[in-house]
């Protein structure tokens, strides 16, 4: 799905952040992300998902080259990426439920159509009775767990998660970790970037460790 | 895809259930919010500013249009109208001179009235020089004609006027007020100029300040162009979303700017007929009644400075998503 060949990136003029990057992503596959901080976690991510592009190397995603795509086909493959950010990133001015629906009506759908789906997917990740709250009076598990919905409620090929547990106390983190495991149960490929050990200890899967812009990886 | 997903054994029920939030079984169809927030700071500060410009811009081609409007009546006013004036001599007998002057007048054709000043009317024009109780019995004093031009008249009216003066009448001497008329007209075109410069730099700075503010309204919604960037909508959709706002902001700051300007004018050349007002209030606001070409260019520029909020967001929004890739 996801290929990454010597991929080094540097900003502007200064020193490279990430050296000779190279792995993949299978279909299904369920993996950590981690390294200290600062050492190119996010950079990665952004990678992924084609916010950035590489300074050297070859990046193929569901077998194209990410850079030699147009700005529509980047969209559309963003599409099939749902991503989850360390800060949510939800829109304030809109309720729980049209912020997770969101990626749906950027596709131009019309909400009678998936008003459905959306809830139910919102009964799923527990925010069903926050529905029509805005994110402003959302705990941040809450925002959390809304961050999330949003990432899948487009049925995504691939999921990312940016620190998903940084901002909950254990026993949430356990929860979403959960949540994670069943969503890639169900066929979605999941990356999970992140420092909490604890979190990777409670389930045996594939590390992707970064360190000083090197990754490695343990199968 | 959620359907065939089990909800984890221990989902936030329990939190869930502890939490106040409204009773919601299932969303309902209300009227979605517009993905571009329309109530912040910003754009209320946006509409003000369009408003505000919008009223200048308005009063100032309002301004330039009554200058227009009533330089051209002065002009015609003038052109219209001509004065005989007839000498006093020795041996000439004024009366008859005069009467002779008129009958001319009013021979020739193009002329549409003939009437000579009567000795009490010429006293009060000479009164704020010469004082009152003037005897114009032992003043060599002009008499004059004031002649009124038809409809019909044409260039060789005055000049078939002044060859029948010039013969039947040698002491007098038409005044066609042709010179008034040029300093009249020069005038006008000075203040026209003026008028039109100011009109350009106002114009300027209505658009420099609308797509100024314009540019921080969007910048100050940058996290909305990210967030929609990053959900995978196409660029086309995040411009036309927030084309689609600003063009309502754009109208609305427009409308209330251009609005107060046609109500100042309208109000101005309407309110001193209501209330009765003297000839001198009356001539001052009268200038600033303007006609329908004046009221169309305020509206034009309402409509131009919605048009260039519009047009700035979407370059706007298009320079961002090129900042963001």
């Amino acid at each position: 799905m996801v290929r990454f060949e010597n991929v080094g990136l540097r900003y502007g003029m200064g020193p490279e952040v990430l050296r000779d990057v190279t792995f993949g992503i299978p279909p299904h596959s369920f993996q950590f992300l981690t390294g200290p901080s600062g050492a190119g976690k996010t950079t990665l991510l952004r990678l992924l998902f084609l916010s950035l592009r590489p300074t050297r190397g070859l990046i193929t995603i569901f077998g194209r080259d990410a850079a030699k795509l147009a700005a529509d086909e980047t969209a559309a493959l963003r599409q099939r990426i749902g991503i989850v950010f360390q800060d949510f990133r939800l829109l304030d001015h809109l309720s729980t439920y049209e912020n997770v629906a969101l990626p749906l009506r950027v596709q131009g759908r019309e909400e009678a159509s998936y008003r459905a789906e959306v809830t139910e997917l919102l009964h799923w990740v527990g925010l069903g009775e926050r529905m029509h709250v805005l994110p402003p009076v959302l705990s941040g598990g809450e925002k959390q767990r809304a961050a999330i919905a949003r990432a899948l409620i487009s049925r995504p090929e691939i999921l990312l998660a940016d620190e998903p547990t940084g901002n909950v106390d254990p026993s949430l983190a356990r929860r979403l970790l959960r949540l994670f495991l069943e969503l890639h149960k169900s066929g979605t490929s999941v990356l999970i970037a992140t420092h909490d050990i604890g979190l990777m200890d409670q389930f045996d899967a594939r590390r992707l460790v970064i360190n000083q812009g090197r990754l490695t990886v343990y199968d | 895809m959620t359907g065939r997903l089990r909800a984890p054994a221990a989902a936030p029920e329990a939190e869930r259930a502890t939490r106040p939030g409204p009773s919601a079984p299932a969303a309902k169809s209300a009227a979605q919010r517009p993905i571009v927030p329309s109530t912040t700071v910003t754009t209320r500060a946006l509409i003000a500013v369009i408003a505000i410009m919008t009223f200048l811009a308005g009063i100032t081609i309002g301004a330039v249009s009554a200058v227009s409007n009533v330089a051209a009546e002065w002009t015609a006013d003038i052109a219209r109208e001509a004065t005989i004036e007839i000498k006093p001599g020795d041996g000439l007998d004024l009366d008859a001179a005069l009467a002779k002057a008129v009958e001319l007048a009013k021979a020739t054709p193009g002329i549409a009235e003939a009437k000579a000043l009567d000795p009490a009317a010429t006293a009060r024009l000479l009164e704020p020089w010469l004082g009152a109780g003037l005897d114009l019995a032992n003043l060599p004093v002009p008499r004059l004609v004031t002649v009124t031009l038809a409809a019909s008249a044409d260039a060789q009216t005055l000049p078939a006027l002044r060859e029948a003066l010039t013969r039947q009448v040698p002491s007098a001497s038409l005044d066609d007020h042709r010179l008034w008329a040029e300093r009249l007209a020069a005038t006008t075109r000075t203040a026209m100029t003026i008028g039109l410069a100011v009109l350009a730099l106002v114009a300027t700075a209505t658009v420099l300040c609308v797509t100024v503010a314009t540019r921080a309204a969007v910048e100050a919604a940058r996290f909305v162009v990210e967030v929609l960037h990053f959900v995978g909508a196409r660029d086309t959709f995040i411009v036309s979303e927030f084309q689609r706002h600003f063009l309502t902001v754009g109208l609305k700051g427009a409308a209330v700017g251009g609005g107060a300007a046609v109500a100042l004018f309208f109000l101005g050349s309407t309110v001193p007929s209501w209330l009765r007002v003297d000839q001198q209030v009356d001539t001052f606001v009268g200038a600033m009644t303007i006609d329908a070409r004046g009221y169309g260019g305020i509206v034009g520029v309402a409509v131009l400075v919605a048009l260039v909020t519009t047009l700035t967001s979407r370059l706007t929004v298009y320079r961002t998503l090129r900042g963001i890739s």
